[in-house]
């Protein structure tokens, strides 16, 4: 397979972008770069940057392993990005409000209507809701990865609870802290302003009437894996974190319960799944989750970002569908690619699929964080059959890709720099018409040789993300 | 601030200074065995480490003998015992944890460090290599926690608080430690020559040594130490001390349930303000401290029941 490697063009010359940074790298001490690296394994320690792993032993916190070799993206190669982020999720969130409303996409016949209404992230609930600003999708977290010739494919839209914008903003903490030579020689463009950004967002989104409304952060908890980031983004915005049980419904409005009693509550990011989020409608089990918040969004006396039911519209079934929306309700031709992708319940595809498992990648159309996926070119022959199997027992469980040959950049790993692959995931924040993100986004790396799932979760670092301003 | 975030800031600040406090009673306990004793007498005194904590029956579960390294083990490093001074430093740094939104990036630092640092020492590394340094580490750790609480963290109700919390977790070790040591030291309260060394240990415990040679300059006798730890309102470990600033700070967080808590705590103040050594003496020192420890636990009833807990959800 033949690789981008964003550092290093084909000739073996350094790409004009990574100049700057390559100097730098020649010139630098080995011994120097040593000692800044475990400096900086020991300050997320100290600093407690850890995510919890699922399946591990409860409570384990692991560190995200940070590598200082920056992915760095000419400015122009960003803009181009970006003007087709902002297409892509202006897009989605029309597409949301069309099917909680009207469903004019369906009456057309764009995309088939058993594909939403039997989607199990279809919310009935939230049909004909009303959100402020008609945004569903307020934070959107979108992995784009760079293909063989240089090209971006979009891989998935996150819009249920997108995670990981601590890591990008802690990440360029850390550059800064160990070499901040290196920004006075690049002009790399700044992102620590995201949680300004964020707090604007959800300010703008408050219900009609409030003019100067109560943000709070809700978590699962202290052992949920994104914990920490939960934590952050409320002390960066200067905002309650709250859980489920620190709030209560009275009338319809939502309360905080405080010290000097209970505080209305107006907006709220919340980072907990729909499924938990009110067990008098959703999971009844839930303990996470607040009795009666569902009514009280309904009248619209507290909005959460995201919206419920926004799962419909990131599912890998509906993927497929999102040049179409682009075409609907745009009337634009989509500006970021989206993966060929086959769709298990179609028996051709299927067919297709079962004939040429070794080359493909197929996921559960409802998994996530790289569980539950087969990567075919890297599978053993056991797991291919384990594939083959379920595909043919549960056909509409599942889409297939081709195996994008993902890029690599220069990355430390024991025996030295060595290529590892890598993805972006942008942080697209959308209020009303305005949508805005902060220059670059999370940088994921697979750090085993030849891997392409980068997630956390199996064993991803991050990189620093640089937008270079000309 | 949100009734969870508070109690998650009062009992981060009571566990940091649980560890410290147990540091400082083990500490002295191990001094005061160095000093020549019978063996039968230097183990009372370790049995009064397991008494004072009322940890009789966990202990005996675990141990056959009470001797120095079996209770240091048991209030050091044991995992099980919930008291030890491990489990305390692992208990502030959860509390810190679920509130490290609310503490400064510094604070967390610091109690997360601590903790780690904790996790890493062996009981047998602790013992072998000076058990009197594990015990001065606890108490600096203690000391950079409240450092950065004073030094960084704005003051507002996360700090009062975590500052009730520190104080009256304080007022209640140091009246259990005097308790203790009172009566180890003068069991059948006779006015017999007195342990200059036994009573110089007992005061640096509460590292008011020092403080006693400035106040009294004079001779050590149990009733200036009893008048300084209980009575004296600059010493800041005093009883008096410490509720002083439970008052001032309960008073910061009044709401509209806390009038008898603050009622209670202004009584207790003071008595402890108008009280003289020489009354409590004669009534007897030991049943004052245990009446002045039950009064603190339902301090620390009233301020969870006040502010910790829910509130009723009637608006």
């Amino acid at each position: 397979m033949n690789f981008y490697n964003e550092m290093i063009d084909a000739n073996g010359g350094v790409r004009a972008h990574y100049r700057g940074y390559d100097d730098w790298l020649k010139t630098t001490p080995p011994e120097r770069i040593a000692r800044k690296r475990a400096e900086a394994d020991l300050a997320f320690h100290r600093v407690g940057i850890t995510f919890a792993v699922y399946g591990e032993e409860s409570g384990k916190e692991r560190l995200i392993p940070f590598d200082i070799i920056p992915r760095i993206i000419p400015s122009a190669e960003w803009e181009a990005m970006q003007a087709g982020l902002r297409q892509r999720v202006k897009a989605l969130n029309l597409f949301l409000h069309d099917i909680y409303h009207d469903q004019e996409i369906l009456k057309a016949g764009k995309i088939p209507s058993e594909q939403i209404l039997n989607n199990a992230q279809y919310r009935p609930v939230m049909q004909g809701v009303d959100v402020p600003g008609g945004v569903y999708a307020h934070i959107a977290g979108v992995d784009i990865v760079r293909a063989g010739a240089g090209e971006f494919y979009v891989l998935e839209d996150n819009l249920r609870v997108p995670s990981g914008v601590s890591y990008m903003l802690e990440d360029r903490k850390m550059m800064m802290r160990l070499f901040p030579e290196l920004f006075a020689r690049n002009k790399v463009a700044p992102v620590q302003h995201y949680p300004d950004m964020l707090l604007e967002k959800l300010r703008a989104v408050a219900p009609t009437g409030v003019s100067n409304p109560t943000v709070v952060v809700l978590t699962p908890g202290a052992y949920n894996s994104a914990y920490f980031e939960h934590t952050f983004l409320a002390q960066q915005m200067g905002v309650e974190l709250v859980e489920g049980r620190d709030l209560f419904v009275k009338d319809e409005v939502v309360y905080m319960r405080t010290t000097q009693g209970p505080q209305r509550v107006d907006v709220i990011y919340r980072r907990i799944d729909d499924d938990f989020m009110d067990p008098l409608v959703f999971r009844a089990d839930s303990a996470l989750g607040v009795p009666g918040i569902l009514k009280a969004y309904q009248a619209g006396n507290v909005t959460l970002a995201n919206a419920i039911g926004t799962g419909v519209a990131d599912d890998k079934s509906i993927y497929p569908y999102v040049p179409d929306m682009i075409r609907f309700y745009l009337g634009e031709e989509p500006k970021l690619n989206n993966v060929p992708t086959f769709m298990c319940r179609k028996p051709d595809d299927l067919k297709y699929v079962l004939a040429h498992l070794s080359e493909l990648v197929v996921k559960e159309v409802h998994g996530a964080g790289g569980y539950g996926m087969l990567v075919g070119p890297a599978a053993s022959k056991d797991e291919i059959e384990r594939f083959r199997q379920l595909l043919i027992a549960k056909p509409d469980g599942y889409i297939a890709q081709p195996t994008l040959a993902l890029s690599n950049c220069p990355t430390f790993v024991e025996e030295g720099i060595a290529p590892r692959h890598l993805d972006l995931r942008p942080f697209v924040l959308s209020s009303g018409d305005c949508i805005n993100m902060v220059p670059g986004g999370l940088t994921r790396v697979a750090l085993t040789e030849g891997s392409l799932v980068v997630n956390s979760s199996q064993g991803g670092g991050t990189k620093d993300t640089w937008i270079l301003e000309d | 601030m949100l009734s969870r975030t508070a109690d998650h800031l009062f009992w981060m600040s009571r566990y940091i200074e649980r560890a410290e406090s147990l540091a400082r009673l083990l500490d002295v306990t191990w001094q005061m065995s160095l000093v020549p004793q019978s063996l039968e007498a230097a183990n009372q005194n370790w049995n009064a480490v397991i008494v004072l904590n009322s940890l009789e029956e966990s202990f005996a579960a675990k141990y056959s003998a009470v001797n120095a390294e079996n209770v240091l083990r048991f209030m050091v490093s044991d995992t099980d015992n919930d008291a030890s001074i491990h489990s305390c430093l692992r208990m502030a740094r959860e509390n810190a944890h679920a509130v490290r939104g609310t503490v400064t990036s510094e604070m967390w630092v610091t109690i997360n460090s601590t903790w780690l640092e904790a996790r890493s020492m062996g009981f047998e590394q602790i013992y072998n290599s000076g058990i009197g340094e594990f015990f001065e580490w606890v108490k600096m750790r203690s000391s950079l926690s409240r450092g950065t609480t004073l030094g960084t963290l704005l003051q507002d109700e996360a700090f009062h608080f975590i500052r009730l919390g520190t104080l009256l977790e304080r007022a209640d070790n140091t009246a259990r430690i005097l308790d203790v040591k009172y009566h180890v030291l003068r069991p059948h309260g006779d006015e017999g020559a007195t342990d200059f060394y036994q009573w110089g240990a007992l005061l640096r415990s509460v590292s008011a040594f020092e403080v006693y040679r400035k106040a009294y300059r004079d001779v050590i006798t149990p009733e200036r130490v009893a008048e300084l730890l209980m009575l004296r309102m600059d010493m800041p470990r005093s009883l008096h001390f410490c509720l002083n600033g439970v008052v001032k700070n309960l008073n910061l967080i009044a709401n509209r349930q806390s009038d008898e808590t603050i009622r209670q705590a202004g009584l207790l103040h003071a008595q402890l303000h108008y009280a003289r050594i020489e009354d409590i003496l004669a009534a007897g020192l030991h049943e004052y401290l245990t009446d002045f420890m039950d009064r603190v636990y339902a301090l620390g009833d009233g301020i969870s029941r006040n502010f910790l807990v829910p509130m009723s959800e009637a608006a």
